[in-house]
């Protein structure tokens, strides 16, 4: 009698486990498989994209897509426009970020809740209301077709949800900690540099990889904010190349690896950086 | 502030410790009022040049008869309001916005609540769980420009996913799923989701992962099955987390506009035009700005009314 039940519970276990396993490999393919498809098609020649039937891998597996994209100067320059923008936006986001996030977290203020309020109002703006005026006043700036327009304007958009998450981060660093340094005789500003920014490394990690990805995936504004063929970043460069050469589709999935590897890469360095950051933000304001 | 910190420093040497002592520390209370204002003034500027200001530029196109490309533009009221607002394809950019948003967000989170309950099963091993965690997250690295082109490779008439659907009998012909409407409007909603989910997945991923294991036992003590502690347990526990984060999947859906724009241009014949390519279309193709404008703030004011919720959620959240 034991013995069978014993036999049932396990079987009800393994059951268990496969329909587990099953749904795990379902959930893969529907999130991997177009992935797999992206690579597959960058290594084949245009002329077998839509071979019948389709193979992963097919006789004119080569490299010669990504060749084609290193050897255009004008590709390479999307891919230094993208990094230029991307690197400055990320620096420039985790500065501003960390010293408003250190005022909202550690003083008492008149205007800090009013503030605290717009920060988090700011995030909803549509982009779209923003860029018809931006349009204009970027212009009257002398900045259209710049790095500068590009970095201010990202800037908008990277700076609410980092400040939100950096003020959450620092909230929960114990006060007592930059009191005691206070006592030591250590002004605000060393106490932010010695004593909250180390604990807060996580939290940093998290708001600069937000804002580099904020900024390397941006369409709508590369797209208005730029002119020349030289200014464009990766995302309108990829929608060029779709009208330059009637659709090279090897060559524009081979550009689509190589702009999506860096946000891949830096992702799977900082992930639990990231995604504790990311969570404590949307959590916790 | 290192300057001031220098002088305190001067003034120590100068006057040794006693009177000067306080008087260090009424210094130090005015900088410590100015010191946030400071701080903070970085960010105030930036948005007051780059948002507040634009914002007030728009409301002054969206009264005029047009701008920019015209030489001289004339005061006209409401007139781009009213004419918008009877216009039948700005309504039907509102009601698929509508249909857009409310489909993308329950999908992202029926899907991100899904994968995240698979992934926090006790069942699977940690080294597994962590290749199929990075795995489930991939479609969330690619940009809206990457995803919509890969998705128009794989639901080309002659591509994979007609050829798949031939193999189970499904699709006879080369089906041109983003040409054909009703179906365009569909395809776009399915690669949103699958482009939008894991921020959910991870964001309830962390929160199951917070649920402290007892409330679990005491539900179990109390003989409640599965569905009965999703529904006393789970969610009420994942709430807080659930409303924030639906809340900004709303806003940022409604706002969508790179992926419907590569997608399919709002087309066929305007089946898929949201509010996003209804502006864009407006301001930079048929170089009606006013008009866009005064759409532009129609979409800010319905954004605004999503955020004044968003914001008083977090506030709450603060709270406790």
């Amino acid at each position: 009698m034991s013995v069978m039940t014993s036999t049932r519970v396990r079987r009800k276990r393994v059951w268990r486990k496969t329909r587990l396993y099953v749904a795990l490999l379902v959930g893969a393919i529907f999130a991997g498989g177009p992935v797999v498809w992206m690579l597959s098609s960058a290594f084949k020649s245009n002329a077998d994209i839509f071979e019948y039937p389709p193979k992963l891998i097919d006789n004119s597996f080569s490299g010669s897509a990504f060749n084609a994209v290193f050897d255009n100067p004008e590709e390479i320059r999307f891919f230094v426009n993208s990094y230029a923008v991307g690197l400055s936006v990320t620096a420039l986001t985790i500065l501003v970020a960390i010293v408003a996030a250190f005022a909202l977290s550690r003083y008492k203020f008149a205007l800090r809740e009013p503030l605290k309020v717009m920060i988090i109002a700011v995030q909803a703006i549509p982009p779209i209301t923003l860029v018809i005026p931006l349009f204009g006043v970027v212009i009257a700036l002398h900045l259209y077709n710049s790095y500068e327009g590009l970095i201010l304007t990202y800037l908008v958009f990277t700076l609410p949800y980092s400040v939100v998450m950096m003020t959450a981060y620092f909230n929960s660093i114990p006060r007592e900690l930059d009191e005691a340094a206070r006592i030591d005789g250590a002004g605000s500003m060393r106490t932010l540099l010695r004593v909250i920014l180390p604990l807060a490394r996580p939290g940093l990690v998290a708001v600069g990889f937000y804002a580099f990805m904020i900024s390397w995936n941006e369409f709508l504004f590369a797209l208005t904010l730029t002119q020349t063929d030289n200014m464009r970043t990766v995302p309108v460069g990829l929608t060029l190349l779709m009208g330059q050469y009637n659709y090279q589709w090897n060559q524009i999935m081979a550009m689509s690896v190589l702009g999506c590897l860096p946000v891949i890469i830096l992702f799977l360095i900082f992930q639990k950086h990231f995604v504790s950051g990311l969570s404590s933000g949307a959590v916790k304001a | 502030m290192t300057s001031f910190s220098r002088d305190a420093v001067k003034y120590t040497a100068v006057f040794g410790s006693g009177e000067p002592r306080s008087r260090k520390r009424h210094r130090s209370r005015i900088s410590r009022r100015i010191e946030p204002y400071l701080m903070i003034a970085p960010v105030v500027i930036l948005f007051l040049g780059l948002i507040g200001v634009p914002i007030v530029i728009l409301v002054r196109y969206s009264l005029l008869n047009n701008v920019i490309y015209v030489q001289h533009s004339s005061f006209v009221g409401i007139a781009n309001y009213t004419s918008i607002l009877s216009s039948a394809s700005f309504w039907s950019a509102v009601e698929h916005t509508l249909i857009f948003t409310v489909v993308c967000v329950a999908g992202q989170l029926a899907l991100g609540f899904a994968f995240a309950t698979l992934l926090n099963s006790n069942d699977v091993g940690t080294v597994t769980k962590a290749i199929f965690r990075v795995i489930y997250i991939l479609p969330w690295m690619f940009t809206a420009v990457i995803v919509a082109l890969l998705w128009r490779l794989l639901l080309d008439p002659n591509g994979v996913i007609n050829y798949l659907l031939g193999l189970v009998g499904v699709v006879r012909t080369a089906f041109p799923w983003l040409a054909t409407p009703g179906w365009a409007m569909a395809c776009i909603i399915v690669i949103n989701i699958w482009a939008g989910y894991p921020f959910f997945m991870i964001t309830l991923l962390a929160g199951l992962q917070s649920i402290s294991p007892e409330l679990y036992e005491a539900a179990r003590v109390d003989g409640a099955d599965y569905v009965q502690q999703l529904r006393n347990v789970t969610f009420p526990q994942l709430r807080p987390i659930i409303v924030g984060i639906g809340l900004l999947d709303v806003l940022w859906t409604t706002q969508q506009f790179t992926l419907v724009w590569i997608m399919t241009g709002g087309g066929p014949l305007g089946s898929t035009q949201v509010l996003g390519t209804y502006i864009y279309t407006l301001a930079f193709q048929s170089y009606l700005m006013s008009p866009a404008a005064a759409s532009a703030i129609l979409l800010l004011l319905g954004s605004l009314v999503v955020a004044i919720f968003y914001v008083r959620h977090q506030r709450r959240l603060e709270l406790t």
